[in-house]
């Protein structure tokens, strides 16, 4: 498959709601393996590297979940094109930084994703749309285990999988959920639950993953622990974590509308006049007045048929996919301007958001 | 010292980087170095010309020798002092004295209980495995005390990055023992 027609279509997890998905945008689980009798990539030789992406790269493509594949090696794609599946969530920011040796395997629908001599020889990656952890994992440790049979994967009995970095020892897998938390950033309770979370040896990052910015109100929560659970139980265990989150961020939007609904409403129709009629957005400003609209869909102020307009938006408007929907190289004060036109004839039908509930109550208030 | 290109003029120019992870150095001649423009920082990428040079001048090697290496793959106990990551999947053996208390701090755990290749062959027939489900109280002193003792001469060695970890791995286990 070529890579214009992997972008043709927005990700599967982007078209199709899953469980919980108001607040949970996805889910996704990576498995890190390696290779017996190859050093790791990053002490690994470009000889070496190009030894262990032809072991592996025949193997990926044959599988019956990655027919139809996108495989490339990472010196073969634009700097733009590497971005474009970092945006995407389909490689990391580090991978895209990759040179000889390195290359990425994806199925056409964009729900597995495997990144050849990132840190580990082999990380593969399952997402879904909403809170479907597990289900994620199995879908990739049925491709693990199909993978097991023709690869000699490095594993020991004390240590499990054994991976570069010792944080990824034993199971080998991440699994993180990435939540909208609107409310708990409004009502300033978002800080102490990242604290919590850490607590409780989960870890919360931004959109794009360690040391990035939390934007849109977004945040993926994931295991930071891999060695001496089951695969099972780390999973039950963030589900349980997942589950209490919502529950905190649905109490703080209903107690946001009870307490201060006048700044509820300002904050979704500051965000709904910006965006349909703004001509120049920076990405920043774009991705949080998104998330307001998002959340307006939540609380039943906007249609939500919009939902998925929005979903969407949040990656088309980022940087690379600008550039590619431009075909060509933009300067930031141009992507701004872009943007801006993109968003618009997106949000085009869309009616301003209707309040009535609210006001309703509030004159009931006044009597 | 003479220049890692041309091999001919004296090297005046030292050049180090972290590549991969891994510090590189390169020493060149005033000459060559403008020619491979390395007196302009943001054009320069030393991975690139290692490439050429096929490596040669990884400078990185442990000339140290005390130093413990992997005869797998050559990467030594510095380098994962730096890098945090291992060489290869025999480092976990080479290397293995206290990595248990590393992990402990890490992972809260030191034994892998989740899935197992199939093709893996099944574990001797020793208790080993079991070892997890049953009350670790008998080994804790022991570990805390080997933990106790590398933390005194790691101060002894000044080596006090290593003393932090394992002060809060011996904390963490402390911790650990009075809940429980």
């Amino acid at each position: 498959m070529r890579f214009s027609t992997l972008l043709k279509k927005p990700a599967e997890w982007m078209r199709t709601p899953g469980p919980e998905s108001d607040i949970v945008m996805t889910s996704r689980v990576r498995l890190a393996r390696n290779l017996v009798g190859h050093p790791f990539p990053g002490w690994a030789r470009k000889e070496d590297r190009h030894l262990v992406m032809e072991a592996v790269r025949p193997v990926l493509e044959e599988l019956v979940e990655m027919k139809d594949s996108f495989s490339e090696e990472m010196t073969k794609l634009t700097a733009i094109e590497k971005q474009v599946l970092v945006e995407r969530h389909l490689i990391s920011r580090e991978h895209a930084a990759k040179g000889p040796g390195c290359g990425t395997v994806m199925n056409r629908k964009q729900t597995i994703s495997v990144m050849i001599n990132e840190e580990d020889h082999l990380r593969m990656q399952a997402i879904r749309p909403g809170l479907q952890l597990l289900s994620a994992y199995r879908a990739l440790d049925q491709i693990d285990t199909q993978l097991e049979g023709e690869l000699p994967y490095a594993f020991d009995h004390q240590y499990g999988y054994l991976t570069a970095c010792p944080t990824n020892l034993g199971t080998g897998m991440r699994a993180s959920a990435m939540l909208h938390l609107p409310g708990l950033v409004l009502s300033e309770q978002i800080s102490q639950t990242i604290a919590g979370a850490n607590k409780i040896g989960l870890a919360v990052r931004g959109l794009y993953g360690e040391g990035t910015e939390a934007l849109a109100n977004l945040f993926q929560i994931s295991n930071q622990n891999t060695l001496g659970a089951k695969e099972e139980e780390i999973i039950a265990h963030l589900d349980r974590v997942i589950a209490q989150l919502i529950a905190n961020e649905k109490n703080a939007r209903m107690k946001i509308l009870e307490d201060r609904p006048t700044m509820m409403q300002d904050q979704i129709g500051r965000a709904y006049a910006v965006l349909k009629f703004a001509h120049i957005i920076s990405s920043k400003e774009a991705l949080n007045h998104l998330s307001m609209i998002r959340l307006g869909c939540d609380l039943g102020f906007i249609p939500e048929e919009e939902r998925e307009t929005i979903t969407v938006l949040l990656t088309e408007i980022q940087p690379a996919h600008l550039q590619i929907s431009a075909k060509r190289k933009l300067s930031p004060e141009e992507r701004d301007i872009l943007r801006a036109d993109i968003i618009r004839s997106s949000l085009n039908g869309l009616t301003p958001p209707d309040f009535s509930t609210i006001l309703t109550e509030r004159d009931n208030d006044d009597e | 010292m003479n220049c890692d290109l041309c091999q001919t003029e004296k090297a005046t120019i030292f050049f180090s980087q972290m590549v991969e992870g891994t510090l590189q150095k390169v020493n060149l001649c005033k000459c060559c170095a403008d020619d491979k423009g390395v007196t302009d920082p943001t054009g320069f990428a030393l991975a690139d010309m290692l490439e050429g040079m096929g490596q040669q001048t990884s400078l990185d090697h442990p000339m140290n020798k005390d130093d413990l290496v992997c005869g797998s793959c050559g990467f030594s106990q510095t380098d994962f002092k730096k890098t945090g990551r291992f060489g290869c999947a025999d480092c976990y053996h080479v290397f293995d004295e206290g990595l248990d208390g590393l992990l402990e701090a890490m992972h809260k755990h030191t034994q892998h209980v989740g899935k197992v290749p199939a093709t893996f062959p099944d574990l001797p027939a020793l208790p080993e495995a079991d070892l997890h489900d049953l009350p670790p109280e008998p080994t804790r002193p022991n570990k805390l005390s080997e933990l106790k003792e590398a933390l005194s001469k790691s101060v002894e060695d000044e080596d006090y990055e290593e003393a932090a970890r394992l002060r809060d791995a011996i904390s963490q286990l402390e911790t650990q023992h009075s809940e429980s």
